[in-house]
């Protein structure tokens, strides 16, 4: 690892169909760091995602990853982008979905690994620890259409760590999972932080199952951002400001923090409301 | 009769050698292609490549033309064309806009059916041509479509072959596809070429109403059977073969058509692999664990 800072905003704005969605944002994420984006929907949290992964240009102030421009690494970042599920006609392994994450990019047809002498059996061998990483060892040989919603999204985190990313960008990974699997996927999001020192930067309309385990917090609205710890930035009043409606942050009986009235269930998706406990 | 002369009266007469030879190029073709546009769920635009293919074997055959250059024209045109429609928002969408744009394009089939009716109808000689086009014929292949099938069939193999790998990326997942450099439109473009290729090719074995049961069914079959990628190509492509095979053989030795043996022995391969899929789904739900169902 090394000591450059994995992302920095300086003075970033971004542009979609010619309006300004977010501006003067300021920020710097540390390597190993578990950030998470928050805001309202429309802040502009998948566009902040797509200017890093260099998707999409700011229109002015710099953004740099890994002290470099934005989608000049592409090998460096793993990238899951919000979730569809895959339909039960999907008919294709979890074991290839996460192969393709290695080298789906390549030309060339998608030979079996034992046919491709000893890179294909490293690569093999890659796909495997990486589907073990994840503990999805278990339904990684089933069609992944029908792998539940938390085992689809498992395998799809093996597929953006199976390169073994510096940095883990995720869009909405818990949402439209029920609470089991929205607080065992952040507990693995949260291992693979600490433990393999990858930096995830991570989307999330529900900040409480991921609360415990984050550096820092970058919460966007009204066209810019605020950032810093979850104690400074996870306030009722920035919060309450921010969503124009009142919210609470209260305190359990372990001192975690915990966000109450926070708008989570947003309109525009299509599966209808949550479950929340 | 023994095997050996029952191979010797088969290929007694040239026209089934070229019938032989253009059913396994049709056979590789389609079910290799056809297993990509199973995964990509595009089997309404390739059902709407063969459709446009009769009008324009009709056209051609009505101009002069040999009807193996119409289908191709006809059938690469149309890709095209499906290729350009802008790409809409919805997961699929990048695949070329044709489910969204369904009742546009079925439309375009009803027209394009009744132009190929209408070039058949003005071309008076054309006694028994309108079955042919539409559902097939075996003495129907001369030896020079033979080679043209041969080019069509190995350049698009080549083809596949070289953008295998980001076309099943950009099929399953275009947005993580389009994230780590994946061209995800022009690979699309490129595939649909590639299915008008196969369905021009298919229909001058089958018929353009029959092109399914080279296109579609073997690969339905084979993505029943396996959820092994190069496995399913594999099993697409012999499922093909076989049906084309014993499809010509049985048409020969029967007064029936060629298009209806073949496509009867697609369907039976597929209900069988149904069959076969429902029953280690229902035995596999009594094993599953309590949790396998969380999400429906």
């Amino acid at each position: 690892m090394t000591n450059e800072p994995a992302v920095r905003f300086r003075g970033a704005a971004a542009a979609v169909g010619g309006r300004t969605v977010w501006a003067g944002v300021d920020f710097t994420v540390d390597a190993g760091q578990f950030v998470a984006v928050l805001g309202p929907n429309g802040a502009g949290k998948s566009t902040l995602l797509k200017a890093i992964l260099g998707l999409l240009p700011v229109s002015s102030g710099t953004i740099t990853v890994f002290d470099r421009k934005p989608g000049q690494d592409r090998s460096r970042i793993g990238y899951l982008p919000q979730r569809h599920a895959f339909g039960s006609s999907v008919r294709i392994r979890g074991t290839d979905i996460v192969r393709l994450g290695l080298d789906g990019e390549r030309w060339g047809t998608p030979l079996p690994g034992w046919l491709r002498g000893s890179k294909g059996r490293e690569a093999t061998a890659r796909v495997r620890e990486t589907i073990r990483l994840v503990g999805a060892e278990g339904y990684a040989n089933r069609p992944i259409g029908q792998c539940s919603g938390g085992e689809q999204q498992r395998l799809l985190i093996a597929q953006a760590l199976v390169r073994r990313p510096e940095l883990l960008v995720l869009d909405e990974p818990l949402d439209s999972l029920d609470v089991t699997n929205q607080r065992s996927v952040s507990a693995l999001i949260q291992s693979v932080c600490r433990s393999k020192g990858v930096t995830v930067l991570m989307v999330a309309h529900d900040v409480n199952p991921i609360l415990p385990y984050l550096d820092q917090v970058v919460y966007l609205g009204h066209g810019s951002a605020i950032t810093g710890t979850p104690e400074q930035v996870i306030t009722p009043e920035a919060l309450t400001a921010l969503y124009n409606t009142p919210v609470d942050v209260l305190r359990d009986r372990a001192g975690r923090l915990v966000v109450i009235g926070q708008p989570d269930a947003p309109p525009e998706h299509p599966h209808g409301p949550q479950v929340h406990a | 009769m023994n095997p050996a002369g029952f191979l010797a009266e088969l290929f007694a007469y040239p026209f089934m050698v070229n019938a032989f030879q253009a059913g396994t190029i049709v056979a590789v073709a389609a079910g290799a292609i056809g297993w990509f546009m199973v995964q990509r769920r595009q089997s309404f635009a390739g059902h709407t490549l063969a459709v446009i293919g009769f009008p324009g074997a009709a056209g051609a055959t009505l101009l002069g033309q040999s009807p193996a250059v119409g289908y191709f024209v006809a059938c690469i045109g149309g890709a095209l064309v499906i290729a350009s429609l802008p790409a809409t928002g919805r997961t699929g969408g990048e695949l070329g806009g044709a489910g969204e744009e369904s009742a546009a394009i079925g439309t375009v089939q009803a027209f394009a059916l009744a132009c190929g009716f209408l070039f058949v109808s003005l071309y008076k000689g054309f006694l028994g041509g309108l079955n042919n086009l539409l559902f097939g014929t075996i003495t129907g292949v001369t030896t020079g479509q033979v080679a043209l099938l041969a080019v069509a069939g190995l350049v698009s193999l080549a083809v596949l072959a070289i953008i295998a790998r980001p076309l099943l990326f950009s099929s399953i997942d275009p947005a993580i596809a389009g994230s780590r450099g994946v061209p995800v439109r022009a690979v699309s473009a490129a595939f649909l070429v590639l299915l008008g290729v196969a369905a021009a090719g298919t229909s001058q074995v089958t018929g353009s109403l029959l092109v399914f049961a080279l296109l579609v069914a073997p690969a339905a079959t084979a993505t029943r059977l396996t959820a092994r990628p190069v496995l399913g190509i594999a099993l697409s492509v012999v499922i093909a073969l076989a049906a084309t095979w014993a499809g010509e053989a049985i048409a020969y030795f029967s007064p029936y058509p060629i298009g209806f043996w073949v496509a009867s022995l697609a369907f039976a391969a597929f209900v069988a692999a149904t069959a076969w899929q429902a029953a280690r789904e229902h035995h596999g739900l009594r094993r599953a664990s309590p949790n396998a169902g969380v999400r429906a």
